[in-house]
């Protein structure tokens, strides 16, 4: 009993100390990204990565959800005769949830583990030290381009998510199954307002930080050689994903007491 | 010139630095020896400020950096130039950029003037044309060399050198000797460096201290350290497995 009492007392201490350290890590990385110079050439570098690079798997991924999406609302819709509101259906969560999610999923997946690795391999190797006895700071040099970038791209590829999705789901509705194309259209214009691409946005942003800032902090607090880089890999993924879909939840909330 | 005074680390529960004393003059080259593990490269990277004491001082140019905030401690490091073990270069960088790091970081020089640095700094650790090259299309030896040339670019009052010779067959060892002693005569640097290679260290050393659980145990010149009578550095600088030194 009284392990029992240590071991959780111990498990709720250094979750508490994780998390006070990746919210001063946060700081640290708003406060340099606020006040210091922006080196662009990191910036620009980390944004052709991030962005240019992304798009094959994001265009992949919002087209077979829109479309998986039209295609299994069909069936159900069908049944009711009320098929035509397809449209505004795959309009909307692709638009406030589908879009940002998948985005954020994916980006944590191909960027976020790309990033808590490279970091982390730095980290291992000296290279973080090296940088520090440069007289540079890592946060500075290293975090805010990564965090800038998540932070930009994150939204900017979402659209590009949602528009793909939205055009996966006309495909389908439309062409496949014979849909007329103007009940289809009116009814996704009469339903999707700015508002539903406003949040879905917003979200976004807040996923893009979560990725650069859980992954960033993984890489940078490596310890143990190549295992530990794979620990610190395998932890950003999982621990953004995680955060990712509790903050969407909590957005969603947010967005419905607005009134958004 | 730099003053350990007191110093004491605990690192993973345990306790590496002890108490830690030490006296650097200006101008010499101090190598600090030890056998592996005992904290020697902990103590170099106190010495640059990437590490903060649990308790003692490390005075440099009068100041004591273990108390200083990031902004000053910077300011400080551009006068310091560090060789990492394994040279811990930058390897999305090229070796131009590598070695130019710290120019284009903190100097307004423009592109010509530093590239023409870049060249000499190489060129002074026998390097030829390879500033286009990637870090991983370079061997062991030259890797150490241009994390040499990288160390040396801004031109620092103090080098910092962490096992500068371990890693690299014993030829590219004598030729890293080598440069570090031309560095000394030509630019008259305080350095100090931690080994275990005792070839190296009585090579370059002006003075040898000797780390041992936690704290210096002796402290002296080459010929000094070689006919010492202290139980434990005659142990470690003959290298026999028979002694206080357990293994």
């Amino acid at each position: 009993m009284k392990g029992w009492f240590a071991g959780s007392g111990r498990g709720i201490l250094s979750g508490v100390e994780h998390t006070g350290r990746v919210a001063i890590f946060f700081g640290q990385t708003l406060q340099f990204g606020l006040t210091a110079r922006w080196k662009w050439k990191n910036i620009i570098e980390q944004m052709v990565n991030i962005g240019v690079g992304s798009l094959p798997v994001i265009m992949i991924t919002g087209a077979f959800m829109g479309m998986v999406l039209a295609l299994q609302s069909y069936y159900q819709l069908h049944k009711l005769a009320v098929e035509t509101g397809i449209g505004a259906l795959v309009g909307l969560s692709m638009a406030r949830e589908l879009g940002p999610v998948m985005t954020g999923i994916m980006l944590t997946a191909r960027v976020g583990a790309a990033m808590a690795a490279e970091l982390g391999t730095m980290k291992v190797t000296e290279q973080i030290d090296a940088l520090q006895a440069l007289a540079t700071n890592p946060i500075q040099y290293l975090v805010v381009p990564r965090f800038l970038s998540c932070l930009i791209l994150a939204p900017l590829l979402t659209v590009y998510t949602v528009f793909i999705g939205v055009t996966g789901g006309y495909l389908i509705g439309v062409k496949m199954m014979g849909i007329n194309s103007a009940f289809y259209l009116s009814h996704t214009v009469s339903l999707v307002g700015p508002a539903d691409i406003m949040t879905g946005l917003i979200k976004a942003v807040f996923f893009g930080m979560i990725i650069a800032i859980v992954s960033c902090y993984k890489g940078l607090t490596t310890t143990g050689g190549a295992e530990g880089v794979g620990k610190a890999t395998t932890g950003a993924v999982v621990t953004s994903s995680i955060l990712i879909l509790i903050a969407d939840f909590f957005l969603t909330i947010i967005f419905k007491i607005i009134n958004m | 010139m730099i003053s350990i005074r007191g110093l004491k680390k605990f690192l993973g529960g345990k306790l590496v630095l002890e108490e830690v004393n030490l006296e650097v003059k200006q101008g010499e080259t101090m190598v600090v020896i030890g056998p592996s593990g005992c904290g020697k490269s902990v103590l170099l990277k106190h010495m640059m400020g990437l590490l903060k004491p649990d308790a003692g001082q490390i005075i440099i140019y009068g100041k004591d950096i273990t108390r200083m905030k990031e902004r000053e401690l910077n300011e400080m490091r551009k006068k310091f130039g560090m060789l990492f073990q394994e040279a811990a270069l930058f390897d999305s960088l090229s070796v131009e950029d590598n070695v130019s790091f710290g120019l284009r970081e903190h100097t307004n020089l423009n592109g010509q003037e530093i590239k023409k640095i870049v060249q000499e700094k190489l060129r002074m650790v026998g390097l030829g044309d390879i500033a286009g090259l990637k870090p991983s299309e370079l061997s062991g030896g030259m890797r150490k060399r241009v994390g040499l040339a990288r160390a040396i670019a801004m031109d620092p009052e103090i080098i910092f050198y962490d096992e500068p010779t371990t890693g690299v067959d014993p030829i590219m060892g004598d030729v890293i000797n080598n440069l570090i002693l031309e560095l000394q005569d030509r630019l008259n640097i305080t350095s100090v460096a931690v080994t275990h290679d005792m070839n190296s260290a009585y090579k370059i050393a002006d003075r040898i201290a000797m780390l041992y659980e936690g704290k210096i145990v002796e402290t002296g010149d080459v010929e000094s350290i070689k006919t010492t009578r202290n139980p434990i550095v005659k142990q470690f600088i003959q290298g026999v497995a028979e002694g206080p030194i357990s293994v």
